[in-house]
């Protein structure tokens, strides 16, 4: 990695997966699982680092909650292993793994207060009465749960209620924590909000979680690394920039944001650049690819720049004539219809003040443009 | 608003019909003089005088029949008898019962829709037929004693006592003890069980702890469904009891058909009905109150 310029920010120089000294605390080694004739995952090899905040990202049917489940205990490998600490817990049921798992419908027991709920799996460990007091005092102090120990969960909002199964698998201490799609029953405000509660919980208390969900901003914004699943496998495994500024097919380029893909042939590549010939024209890129082979250009639509005026020279120009926009306050996204009857481009452009002179319209002419070091090549 | 009271005047009619006015006509019975002869029994209502007709009735209307019952030892232990013996069924229905909704609601769902239609299923032969063939299996030249005879096992003779009763009881009202478990047990999240497991319970804990406690209200349900009509049964005790099993719903029968003695038969008619079935509604009403 060392050689690849530095992409997207660094939030900090937690990089365990970068260390060959430290020991993963999650393997899961060539793992296949079928459920009938229908393959859930296939051959998948995967570490996750103590202290990490990892997501499982993919559309439904990915394969990515029967990853999370084999680890939790409630499916069995039919191939491979998987280790926690490197020991294999294949044979172990889910009751003796210290492994814990925050539901989809939170599954708060409804015949149990809040304070019970909490205080189940810390019974289950033979806790002294005391101890499970104190911590159940501390895990609702936690959630900001204070007072509403002795509420039944259907006497709670959503948000209170994801917070209680938050603090039940907490609890117990577990040395890893599954999240199955931990916000996907909340408001969107809600989320984005419980998003950031969630990454300095983790980071306050340095525990490990696995989060899987189908939401990709909610993956990059919280995990320190994702795994992009499609079909049972592994697509890419890597920090959230990483997977957005290379992504290593159309697949994740096309899975994670917006993209504009050129489809063509490389005519030269060589010195960290690609030169790519499209039926849209000539297309420079940073990264390598085969000569005379089909390879793609993508570029993100915030780095494409709409010029009402044809820029001087340059390479990656485009003419074209907007089709369509959609202003969403903080950005507009820009149609764009590069050659008549041809196809469209998405540009975005942050609103950076409130008012522009003349803002640009449908059937309005620009020229979209892209610094090479903006795009990347993609060779599958 | 108007289509509303429309539709709930339906209802509202016939439970006047079939429920509130027959309920009145017992009522009335129990409170006339008792006399050996068929009705009408006094008083009765001069409608030729009006409003001082209806109030003379009601003057005359006495509870001397309810007296009489307080007196005679034999309706008090029928009641105790018939709650002990609808007391004991109900908890045979439980035990045998709660297994099977149970193992129906673990099963595949197309195995399961086969499997309710197989609880409901004796529903659509007769009710008499199925308690009759119960007669030639337990009569002591019966079916059992046939098969416990060959294979050597001694052989056993309880028709005609209350060891019979109770088992035509929970054959017959078994259904309506495994389907409101099996809805219970049905409708609990799966994810539930795994919350339980994932948290440090072994299945058999999972199922105490979890599955258990939250079926309670439908085995409550399924208990009251059971209990109230058991408690009144007529049919099961008189064809597999023998004389010596004393229900009230022979002690009625008794005192109509043998006795002809209407207003005793009401009375112990309402008696049922004030001792058991009203304390058991309110009771159901307070634990629903509760459980919301």
């Amino acid at each position: 990695m060392s050689g690849r310029p530095n992409i997207g920010g660094i939030r900090s120089a937690f990089a365990p997966w970068e260390d060959p000294a430290k020991a993963p605390l999650v393997q899961y080694e060539a793992v296949s699982k079928a459920f009938g004739d229908t393959p859930a995952v296939r051959d998948v090899s995967l570490s996750i680092y103590e202290g990490e905040f990892f997501a499982l990202l993919g559309p439904s049917g990915c394969g990515k909650t029967t990853l999370m489940r084999l680890l939790a205990g409630f499916e069995q490998p039919d191939a491979g292993r998987v280790l926690l600490g490197g020991r294999d817990i294949a044979g172990d049921p889910p009751h003796r793994r210290p492994v814990h798992m925050m539901f989809q419908s939170y599954a708060l027991f409804p015949h149990l207060s809040v304070a019970q709920n909490i205080a189940f799996g810390l019974k289950r460990q033979g806790a002294a009465r005391a101890e499970i007091d104190a911590r159940v005092e501390e895990m609702l102090a936690l959630v900001r749960l204070e007072g509403l120990g002795r509420r039944r969960p259907d006497q709670l909002s959503g948000g209170q209620r994801q917070r209680v199964a938050l603090a039940r698998a907490l609890a117990p201490r577990p040395r890893i924590l599954l999240l199955d799609e931990p916000m996907a029953a909340l408001d969107k405000k809600l989320r984005e909000e419980t998003r950031f509660e969630l990454m300095s919980l983790q980071q306050s208390l340095g525990m490990t979680f696995l989060i899987v969900t189908h939401d990709q901003d909610e993956a990059m914004v919280v995990a320190d690394r994702i795994a992009v699943m499609r079909e049972g496998a592994i697509v890419q495994v890597g920090r959230p920039a990483e997977v957005y500024e290379a992504p290593a097919d159309r697949y994740v380029a096309g899975f994670i944001g917006d993209v504009n893909l050129f489809e063509g042939r490389v005519a030269a590549s060589g010195d960290g650049r690609v030169r790519l010939l499209s039926p849209e024209g000539a297309f420079e890129a940073e990264g390598a690819g085969p000569v005379g082979e089909t390879a793609w250009i993508a570029v993100r639509p915030e780095k494409v720049a709409v010029h009402t005026e044809a820029p001087a020279g340059g390479v990656n120009v485009l003419e074209g004539a907007i089709l369509d926009y959609g202003y969403l306050g903080d950005w507009t996204t820009y149609l764009v219809e590069v050659a008549p009857g041809g196809r469209t481009l998405r540009a975005a452009r942050a609103n950076a003040t409130r008012t522009v002179e003349r803002p640009l319209g449908c059937g309005d002419r620009v020229w979209l443009s892209f610094a090479p070091s903006s795009a990347v090549v993609l060779t599958r | 608003m108007r289509r509303r009271g429309l539709a709930a005047l339906l209802p509202i009619l016939w439970l006047a019909i079939f429920f509130a006015f027959p309920f009145l006509l017992v009522a009335r019975l129990s409170l006339s003089d008792s006399a050996l002869a068929m009705p009408p029994y006094t008083p009765q209502i001069d409608w030729g005088q009006g409003l001082a007709g209806l109030s003379a009735f009601l003057a005359a209307l006495d509870g001397e029949t309810y007296a009489r019952l307080a007196q005679d030892r034999l309706y008090l232990d029928a009641w105790l008898s018939s709650l002990r013996i609808a007391g004991t069924a109900a908890a045979l229905l439980l035990l045998v019962g709660y297994p099977i909704a149970y193992g129906m609601a673990r099963c595949p769902s197309r195995v399961r829709q086969v499997l309710v239609m197989a609880v409901i299923l004796p529903f659509w032969t007769s009710f008499l037929i199925r308690i009759y063939a119960w007669i030639a299996i337990l009569k002591p030249a019966g079916l059992l004693n046939a098969a416990l005879g060959a294979v050597g096992l001694p052989r056993i003779d309880i028709l005609n006592t209350e060891a019979a009763v109770l088992l035509g009881l929970v054959y017959a009202y078994l259904p309506f003890m495994v389907l409101p478990l099996y809805a219970v047990l049905d409708r609990q999240d799966d994810s539930l069980i795994e919350a339980a497991e994932d948290l440090g319970c072994t299945s058999m804990q999972a199922f105490w702890r979890v599955t258990f406690p939250l079926s309670l209200p439908g085995a409550a349900a399924g208990a009251l469904l059971c209990f109230i009509p058991m408690a009144g049964e007529f049919v099961i005790p008189d064809l597999l009891g023998g004389s010596e099993t004393l229900m009230l719903g022979r002690v009625i029968w008794t005192e109509f058909f043998a006795n002809r003695d209407w207003p005793a038969a009401s009375a112990v008619a309402i008696v049922l009905l004030a001792t058991l079935v009203i304390p058991i509604l309110l009771w159901e009403r307070q634990q629903a109150k509760v459980l919301r």
